[in-house]
């Protein structure tokens, strides 16, 4: 599943980042492959919402159509 | 880079005195820290990237350096390139750390340790900290990194006398254990550990200086140094309760649209109504007419014609109509710092409020469309406030690309807080009508604009990644003293242009230049734009600053539909003189012309198709401009995504055959 599929109030595990650039400042965020973030809000075509612990991270659609996860709950 | 070298170079620092490099993520207190330890003021703000500029002061022998806010430290942007290269070449490093994510922020902690150099860290926001409910046990964070840890609260001065202790207690921490023998390796090859460090996590950059090929590693040693921060962060953060405050559900309330929306047109609304009304009406009534016209002007007109006549030449310049001691000082006094303070007072209270990138996440999905990210809305909503400072705050931007979009976009269709409040002022005369026009009009033209350079433009711009601060309710100390700086920095900016102006103007004037001037122009101002003739001393006015043009059209009788013509075309018109040069040093030889002769045919284009739309329509005016604007804006849109979609067919194609 993509990230751009997500539901509002899922929790979710972020499984492949492509871009390399994009994976690296993931990781600097602790939201790189592998962690565990929930959605918190979608902007209607717009970016998703992702929220870490207290850290709230906003992703554009185009990045979140290339993100792959997986659904834990 | 010679740049950030030379920078080292520029600072001259005592002997036996330290570099001490203040760095973190952004928007944690860095320049917070950077202010109370030099007494300098340098911006803060709510938003992650508002230092983009090295800024350095002296904190007794020492020199203190404020660094843009980076989640880490490579070569990925402008900011971390210009932070690398100060924090490799620090004595001591202060990182500011911000303790409510401290998972975030410990990865630079640790790629800081990582480099070697002697670190003691700030954590900083306890307050925030203890009130979402976290214990943070410092002793054992302190021994787990190997450095001194002191806490903070930099807005109450909290700890800082401590943190400034504990500099001279800086020492370099522990060192993720698996990157050791690799540094030790490499240390035979490079001097500096914590160059040697950033040619194993591949940073192209730094490795040329060397002569030798990146790393391959990055990720390896990135992944690794996370899995150490979050066994760190495991160990040392203890949460007592996690409840939704009212500041994180308006947070939420902010980006969601059906709430985020209305809130934003309350916000803009409120600005106009503050701007518009109160300060350009009520306020600058009392300050042009009551103060300036009805005090000075009459006492200093006095004064002078105690030693010339009104008409001599040199009188005309005094005190004449563009007179350097009457006009001059009426405007920059009078009109437009009551309105630039007006501005910057709300700006500052958005800024510091933590709001502006919540509508970054809101607006993102537009601004994509005319190949930006929502990031972009942060320069051009600041672009409000001041172009120059906006053109300069593009660099958070995350392409070249981008950034000239943005700055395009700027110097055409953002008119400056100054400019705006004239403006703001003129068209509240108007009624709602001819102001829902205005802003069309405007919109439009940003859209199309944007909409064409996306499309001509090569490369693909980036994706919204940004992090949201949490809302705070904005510090009245931060907010008057940014006030108070900004309208400072106008005020010195401004007037010695103002004056050339309007040296200028009278020069022409008594020469009788400005009518020759005026009936060469007649042409595009009367028949073109259907004005007085007498409007093209505006917009000559106005290539010396835009809002000095906008203040010279106060000046007219105009009809309404004449007065939004003139308005159109003085807000798309030539950014002011201080601005080009921000633009050639930003965007060089080449762009900046280019950009500056863009404004004038787009200026001229869009305020003439209004005004003969006008005079074509002259009963239904504001709805025949209205609905070309709209169609012609939808039809852009539409051909530009079917040549599009037709590119990308060709492409597949060719990819195919
Ligand atoms: N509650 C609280 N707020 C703080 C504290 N320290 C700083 N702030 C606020 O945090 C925000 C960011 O401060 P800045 O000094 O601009 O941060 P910076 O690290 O220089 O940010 P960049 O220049 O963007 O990298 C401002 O709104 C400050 O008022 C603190 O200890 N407690
Ligand atoms: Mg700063």
């Amino acid at each position: 599943m993509k990230l751009s599929q997500v539901k509002k109030g899922q929790v979710v595990k972020i499984a492949r980042i492509p871009n390399e650039q994009v994976r690296s400042q993931a990781i600097r965020f602790g939201i790189g492959e592998g962690s565990i973030v929930i959605c918190e809000e979608i902007i209607p075509a717009g970016p998703v919402i992702l929220r870490k612990n207290r850290q709230e991270i906003a992703v554009g659609r185009g990045l979140a159509e290339e993100i792959t996860i997986q659904a834990v709950s | 880079m010679a740049h950030c070298h030379e920078l080292g170079l520029k600072i001259d620092i005592p002997e036996n005195g330290r570099k001490i490099v203040l760095a973190g993520n952004p928007n944690v207190g860095k320049s917070v820290f950077f202010n109370a330890l030099t007494g300098l003021y340098v911006d803060v703000s709510n938003y992650p990237g508002t230092t983009l500029e090295i800024s350095h002061g002296r904190y007794g022998k020492d020199a203190v350096i404020d660094t843009p806010g980076v989640y880490g430290i490579s070569s990925f942007n402008d900011e971390e390139r210009i932070a690398r290269d100060v924090i490799l070449a620090a004595d001591v490093v202060v990182n500011v750390v911000d303790a409510v994510h401290l998972e975030r922020d410990l990865f630079l902690t640790q790629q800081i340790i990582d480099t070697g150099v002697p670190v003691v860290m700030a954590l900083n926001m306890v307050d925030e900290a203890a009130r979402q409910g976290m214990e943070i046990d410092v002793k054992l964070l302190s021994e787990l990194l190997g450095i001194p840890v002191v806490p903070t609260i930099a807005v109450q001065k909290e700890g800082l006398e401590e943190l400034k202790k504990a500099i001279d207690r800086a020492k370099p921490g522990n060192i993720s254990p698996e990157l050791q023998s690799r540094l030790t390796r490499m240390a035979t090859r490079v001097a500096s550990q914590g160059e040697a460090l950033l040619i194993l996590e591949g940073d192209p950059v730094v490795a040329e200086r060397h002569g030798l090929k990146p790393g391959p590693h990055r990720e390896e040693i990135y992944l690794a140094r996370r899995e150490r921060v979050n066994y760190i962060v495991s160990k040392v953060i203890r949460e007592i309760s996690q409840g939704a405050t009212f500041s994180t559900r308006l947070g939420r309330w902010m980006l969601r649209p059906v709430t985020g929306v209305p809130i934003l047109a309350v916000t803009l609304y409120l600005m106009y109504k503050i701007i518009g009304v109160f300060v350009a009406g009520g306020v600058v009534g009392f300050t042009e007419e009551t103060l300036m016209q009805g005090y000075y002007e009459p006492a200093i007109r006095g004064l002078v014609t105690k030693f010339m006549a009104e008409d001599s030449t040199l009188g005309q310049i005094l005190i004449g109509e563009f007179g350097l001691l009457t006009m001059t000082v009426t405007y920059v006094l009078g009109l437009l710092l009551p309105l630039v303070v007006g501005f910057y007072l709300i700006l500052s209270t958005l800024e510091d409020s933590g709001y502006l990138p919540r509508i970054a996440a809101l607006v993102d999905r537009v601004l994509t469309a005319v190949g930006l990210n929502g990031r972009a809305v942060i320069p051009m909503i600041l672009g409000f406030g001041c172009v120059t400072l906006a053109t300069i705050v593009t660099r958070l931007l995350g392409s070249e690309r981008e950034r000239r979009i943005a700055i395009f976009l700027l110097a055409l269709a953002i008119p400056c807080s100054a400019q705006l409040g004239v403006i703001a002022g003129m068209l509240a005369g108007l009624g709602a009508p001819y102001i829902a026009l205005y802003v069309l009009v405007i919109f439009t033209v940003l859209v199309i604009v944007g909409t064409l350079l996306n499309y001509v433009l090569p490369g693909k711009s980036s994706d919204l990644l940004i992090d949201l601060p949490p809302l705070r309710l904005p510090r009245i100390n931060n907010v008057l003293k940014k006030t108070g700086t900004k309208s400072f920095q106008f005020l010195q900016e401004a007037t010695p242009i103002f004056a050339l102006g309007a040296l200028l103007i009278s020069t022409l004037q008594v020469t009788g230049i400005l009518e020759i001037l005026q009936n060469l122009l007649a042409p595009l101002t009367v028949g073109w734009l259907n004005l007085p003739k007498e409007s093209a001393t505006a917009f000559i006015m106005g290539i010396v600053r835009r809002d000095f043009g906008a203040a010279g059209l106060t000046e007219l009788s105009l009809d309404p539909m004449q007065t939004l013509v003139a308005l159109i075309t003085i807000t798309l018109f030539v950014p002011c003189i201080a601005a080009m040069l921000v633009l050639f040093k930003e965007r060089g030889k080449q762009e900046a012309p280019f950009i500056w002769i863009g404004s004038w045919i787009v200026a001229f284009l869009v305020g003439g198709t209004v005004a003969q739309l006008a005079k074509t329509y002259p009963n239904h005016a504001v709805t025949a401009v209205a609905l070309s604007f709209t169609v012609l804006t939808v039809l852009t849109v539409l051909v530009i995504k079917n040549l599009k979609t037709r590119l990308a067919l060709k492409a597949n194609m060719a990819k195919e055959g």
